[in-house]
């Protein structure tokens, strides 16, 4: 890459990171296990994400999408170890005490859509009584205005009224995710972070959720989509960042990643091509073990396009970590 | 043949999940049973898989009306059939490691003696390296473990393959590699294949045809 394009895709960089709800440089994290090994589930990821944008981390399950979402949210077991920054608003996610994430951060600043909603919802209580008791926790609304404000809250993310009364369990998925989705509203969060929201869901239904989380995100949030379901992140997203063992390995605007021209990293293209309306054939091999990575590449064992080049990392350059980067498709 | 004859199903009396659900799969056919969550696929899926007794109608394996269900059937028409499910924590005990949790059925069935060599066999199949058939579930991935599930339901070389939802919580990669690894079995073995789901783009692509499930409950003739 000459100089000029690499000064270029810095100024862009640069002008993302100021406009960012949230700017991610560095983060990486490591569990500690006994016995002396270590896991990099997380390594030196670096992303923006502005208002109104929906950044999707697409990535097979074990990239380490997940534990980036926890440690954006404070959420890492006590053997983790994360370092690098993660700013919104001024506050670094990854500093922050528990006290400040509990108080200012969680629900308020960053909104968390769950995987598994009936898992997150507790059973024993209506969905009424779990988004009333919300408002009162996030917002200042006196107790005489909870009850609309919580209607208000399942109106916004069409939770039908009719069903405010009922127990999670009396939910169907569909509207456990929107009960889900309410909750995580109810701070009015800058920065909603859906982990898998649509696992387990059927097709119609993956798309009314996606769509449903596009609406919130063209209501000025940003929406980080962390998934596995391609299809999902190819309808609602702007940007798409591909993770492969712990590492971002592409980060691309949807319609060029999802469009003719194509991705450029090799396993994103191999993951492309293994949706059944592509070309349908797997990667072959699996992903290394995160508590055992190469030295060079993690990809380079399954890679079609290997040489000795890579034996040595590749840095993420113009959006993508490789030294043999493919040609667009078209 | 796999003949499901107005099967009615369901784990309360008298409030069956459906009633008079009817599908037949030719030998050798790969059929994708296509239906939103919830709606009882999955009931009839357990019911072919001789897992679910049915509240009425029957079942026909190859011939051979199906009168017993379990570990009540007879073992020839239960090793038969394989099955595979969608959630492999669930279906796999967390004690076993992976070649182990492959070999179960040959165990159960005393045939423990070809145990290592089918194993042997079945790994590579699945893309499972021998390294990680030493370890245990808590191990491995959902897509290892979803594998080494896949394995177990061929140990025993069965005709049919049962697969419900089986890569409804896995990665494009991943699905495509067990949908290869059943169907290169299938052309081996000359297996028929009743795929249960709600991806129509999957199931279409899968298999030789796809039914919906309201037609399923369509009574023949009416
Ligand atoms: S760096 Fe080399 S091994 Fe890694 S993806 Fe690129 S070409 Fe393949």
């Amino acid at each position: 890459m000459n100089a000029r394009v690499a000064r270029a895709l810095d100024a862009v960089t640069a002008e993302r990171a100021e406009n960012a709800l949230l700017s991610v440089r560095g983060l990486t994290v490591r569990f500690r296990l006994r016995g002396g090994r270590t896991v990099a589930a997380v390594t030196d990821a670096d992303f923006d994400l502005a208002a109104g944008e929906c950044l999707a981390l697409v990535g097979e399950s074990g990239c380490g999408k997940s534990v980036l979402a926890s440690a954006l949210l404070g959420l890492l077991p006590a053997n983790a170890e994360t370092s690098g920054t993660a700013l919104t608003d001024g506050t670094d996610l990854l500093a922050a005490d528990e006290k400040t994430l509990a108080r200012s951060v969680r629900g308020r600043r960053v909104g968390l859509v769950p995987q598994s909603p009936a898992a997150h919802l507790t059973p024993v209580r209506t969905v009424r009584a779990h988004l009333e008791e919300t408002v009162r926790a996030l917002t200042d609304t006196p107790r005489a205005g909870r009850r609309k404000a919580a209607e208000d809250a399942a109106d916004r993310a069409a939770f039908p009224a009719t069903h405010l009364d009922a127990y999670p369990h009396e939910l169907s998925g569909g509207l456990a995710q929107r009960a889900a989705t309410a909750l995580a509203l109810i701070g009015d969060a800058p920065l909603l972070l859906a982990d898998e929201p649509t696992t387990g869901l059927d097709r119609d239904l993956v798309e009314r959720t996606a769509d449903e989380l596009r609406r919130h995100t063209d209501d000025g949030r940003g929406l980080l989509l962390i998934t596995h379901d391609l299809t999902a992140a190819a309808r609602i997203a702007d940007r798409v960042a591909v993770m492969y063992a712990g590492r971002i390995v592409e980060i691309a605007p949807a319609h060029r990643f999802f469009g003719t021209t194509g991705p450029a990293h090799p396993y994103a293209r191999g993951l492309l091509d293994a949706l059944p309306d592509r070309a349908f054939t797997p990667i072959p091999g699996m992903p290394p073990e995160l508590s055992d990575l190469p030295e060079g590449c993690a990809f380079a064992a399954r890679c079609p396009r290997a040489t000795d080049l890579c034996a040595t990392v590749p840095a993420l350059r113009a959006g993508v970590a490789c030294h043999h980067p493919e040609r667009p498709r078209a | 043949m796999l003949e499901l004859d107005a099967v009615t199903a369901g784990y309360t009396p008298r409030e069956p999940v459906f009633r008079g659900a009817s599908l037949t799969l030719a030998p050798g056919e790969s059929v994708g049973l296509l239906g939103p969550s919830g709606c009882g696929k999955s009931t009839l899926a357990r019911v072919a898989a001789l897992l679910h007794r049915p509240d009425a109608g029957r079942l026909v394996l190859d011939g051979t009306e199906v009168t017993a269900w379990r570990h009540r059937a007879p073992r020839e028409q239960r090793t038969a059939v394989g099955v595979v499910f969608q959630q492999p924590r669930t279906a796999a005990d967390p004690r076993l490691s992976l070649a182990d949790l492959i070999a179960e059925p040959l165990r159960a069935t005393g045939r423990k003696a070809e145990a290592a060599a089918r194993v042997a066999e079945l790994a590579p199949a699945v893309g499972l390296t021998p390294e990680l058939l030493t370890r245990r579930p808590h191990a491995v991935s959902d897509g290892q473990l979803q594998r080494a599930c896949l394995a177990r339901a061929l140990s025993l070389r069965p005709r049919w393959l049962v697969c419900d939802e089986m890569t409804a919580m896995l990665d494009a990669s991943t699905t495509a590699a067990l949908v290869a690894a059943v169907e290169s079995y299938r052309r081996e073995t000359g297996a028929g294949l009743l795929a249960v789901g709600h991806d129509r783009v999957l199931l279409n692509r899968w298999c030789d045809r796809t039914v919906e499930w309201k037609d399923c409950l369509r009574t023949p003739g009416a």
